[in-house]
């Protein structure tokens, strides 16, 4: 043994080097071409001209970069009511959808019972029409029992698109969580809620975590139901970007109001890459 | 600590029985294996008893109580899964201490036990490891760990070690049986592996169809079966279909006398029971294969009715492929519809005497 020279991690640490040169992934780089032209481009214009003053034709790069626009964008109480509004509805929504939709699920992925399988298919009914039919048939509805422009009005309707996403992903979260570990934890002397608590919710907890995430910048971006049933008090942040579209003819107030929306998407994305991980979305989708 | 029974207890699934009227009393410190194929109901039984499956019919009772309707976390069992079920959000440590917390002991006495049930399976360091950090055998030793440090009258295993390997396998089979017998814990424990039940219990339940076919200490069940089912199931036996005429049972390469009424009988026979000559006859069985299994040899003989037979010898034995051979017989059991209906008095007298040892 003592011949052997004693330098195991010597040599384990430095493994042979190999000439093999991957071929160049041609293929993916369309792709990503592709794709940043489809998506980065018109995101750039548009945050470009949030920070423009002038740009005329033909110039390719604008001929004055300025923050008078955000000066006065910011300045507008009405942009700053419909944010808060914005965040407020949107925190509502995404608090009831959970509270709705979390024990409907666990009931959908944990017990049988009769019409189980139609009422499941039938969540997917909203998605399954077009939306705005569906959105005039109710706002019908809701002129007569005097919900139109109120603020719980717009929290039912935008309720009513967030339901899919959160029965669907966290069912498959929760059949994800092994049956065994629910009947340990009951084992261990833990009732049916304790055993909710603390061993199913914590397992599917990033898939669901995802869930509410995805929800909350959905609803955050809903426009059509916020609109027709929201309009004229009620106006939320993407209401107030269409009608500043609409109404003037200042292409920046609606580019600014528009980076600004950007803010809490790009948030959310990284917040959910940092708690949950990419592994969690694709396994609430059944992976 | 305690005694468990079971009084004709039925689980039907739709329009069969998983487990159809079995009753079974286990004593207190017995370690009892429930041993059968895939689908035999024993999986079933063992979680009725723990409270996972409703009985359709019968009583389950621990110390003379009835629990047959108590939900699981009110019985005074302790289970461990095939599969650990370990839960993967907390460390090793919370995973122990999960039941004494529901428990609300002071945190003092719940770090003590949990330090000791870890010392007890040999993780006396792994505490604050998370349990997917574990290799399969901790993470079972973890499970085991979790179930006893909350002190169950009955500890029930179901498969514990299927997932793990061989070598894996036995190690933790001898330290499950050392802190079974140190403890006295009264188990229930399912295997589909005869030579766990053998190395481990010191009654083995033969299950077949939601059936008992047989209970017995290893050694009976094994050197008395008393089924065709039990015989093959447990050890290695070659059957033979004979008839009998006169109160002898004849096969084309054997004759053997067996004083019961004439008829089909089926013959079985252990490999260790079974010697073999060398023949001139045309139409004896011929030698297949011989494997070395260096403290033995094992000779597959394929007899001319086309049945394979399985033969135990030296590890000198010496049998080249193709040579014609004759059977000799030391030991054999009888079997009619199922059942024992004979046995040669040398296996009968080893099992009587090791009976009365018991």
């Amino acid at each position: 043994m003592s011949a052997v020279p004693n330098r195991p991690s010597a040599r384990t640490a430095v493994p042979p080097k190999r000439t093999v040169r991957q071929p160049f992934d041609w293929t993916g780089l369309l792709f990503a071409l592709g794709l940043t032209l489809v998506i980065v481009v018109p995101l750039l214009v548009v945050g470009t001209w949030a920070f423009t003053e002038v740009w005329r034709y033909p110039s390719l790069i604008p001929q004055q970069f300025g923050l008078r626009f955000w000066s006065q964008t910011l300045a507008r109480a009405d942009v700053w009511n419909a944010l808060f509004l914005s965040l407020r509805l949107t925190t509502v929504v995404t608090v009831l959808s959970a509270i709705i939709c979390l024990p409907a699920a666990y009931a959908f992925a944990r017990l049988s019972f009769p019409g189980r399988n139609l009422l499941f298919l039938s969540f997917l009914a909203s998605h399954a029409f077009p939306k705005f039919g569906l959105l005039v048939a109710i706002a019908g509805i809701f002129l007569h029992v005097g919900l139109i422009a109120t603020f719980w009005g717009v929290v039912l309707i935008q309720l009513v698109s967030t339901l899919m996403l959160m029965i669907w992903v966290p069912v498959s979260a929760f059949q994800a969580v092994d049956r065994r570990m629910e009947e340990a934890a009951r084992d261990a002397g833990a009732g049916p809620l304790r055993v909710f608590w603390s061993i199913t919710l914590p397992q599917a907890g990033p898939t669901i975590f995802a869930a509410m995430l995805m929800t909350f910048v959905n609803t955050f971006y809903e426009t059509e139901g916020a609109w027709l049933i929201g309009a004229p008090q009620i106006r939320t942040m993407p209401v107030l970007m269409i009608s500043f579209i609409n109404n003037q003819l200042v292409v920046q107030y609606g580019a600014v109001l528009s980076v600004m929306l950007w803010v809490p998407s790009l948030l959310a994305l990284i917040f959910a890459r940092r708690a949950v991980g990419t592994g969690a979305f694709a396994r609430g989708f059944g992976a | 600590m305690a005694r468990l029974t079971i009084r004709n207890i039925c689980k039907s699934f739709g329009s069969g029985f998983a487990v159809n009227d079995v009753s079974l009393d286990v004593e207190n410190g017995e370690l009892v294996c429930l041993l059968g194929p895939s689908g035999s109901g024993k999986s079933t039984l063992l979680r009725m008893i723990g409270g996972f499956e409703r009985p359709s019919a019968g009583e389950i009772l621990i110390d003379g109580r009835d629990i047959t309707h108590l939900p699981p976390e009110r019985r005074p069992t302790g289970m461990v899964f095939q599969s650990h079920a370990l839960w993967t959000h907390w460390t090793v440590f919370d995973n122990i201490a999960f039941g004494l917390k529901l428990r609300r002991l002071p945190r003092a006495d719940i770090r003590e036990k949990v330090e000791q049930a870890l010392a007890m399976v040999g993780l006396a360091d792994y505490g604050q490891r998370m349990t997917t950090q574990l290799s399969g055998g901790q993470q079972q030793r973890v499970a085991l760990a979790r179930s006893l440090v909350l002190e169950p009258k009955i500890l029930l295993l179901d498969e514990p070690f299927a997932s793990l390997d061989q070598h894996l396998r036995e190690r933790l089979r001898d330290e499950v049986k050392d802190i079974q017998s140190r403890l006295g814990i009264t188990t229930l424990f399912v295997t589909h592996g005869q030579d766990e039940a053998l190395a481990l219990a010191d009654r083995i339940v033969v299950m077949r169809d939601g059936v008992m076919e047989q209970v017995a200490p290893p050694d009976v069940i094994y050197r008395a079966p008393q089924t065709e089912f039990v015989a093959g199931f447990i050890g290695s036996m070659n059957f033979l279909r004979a008839d009998v005429e006169d109160g002898v049972a004849r096969h084309d390469d054997l004759t053997l006398p067996l004083p019961i009424a004439d008829g089909p009988v089926i013959l079985g026979i252990r490999p260790e029971a079974m010697s073999l000559t060398p023949s001139e006859r045309p139409r004896a069985g011929k030698v297949h294969r011989l494997i070395d299994f260096g403290t033995h040899k094992l000779i597959d003989i394929d007899l001319t009715d086309g049945t394979r037979i399985k033969c135990m010898a030296g590890p000198d034995a010496r049998a080249p492929r193709g040579l014609r051979v004759e059977l000799g017989v030391s030991a054999f059991h009888a079997f009619r519809d199922g059942r024992q209906v004979y046995q040669t008095t040398s296996d009968l007298e080893a099992t009587e005497r090791s009976m009365s040892h018991a």
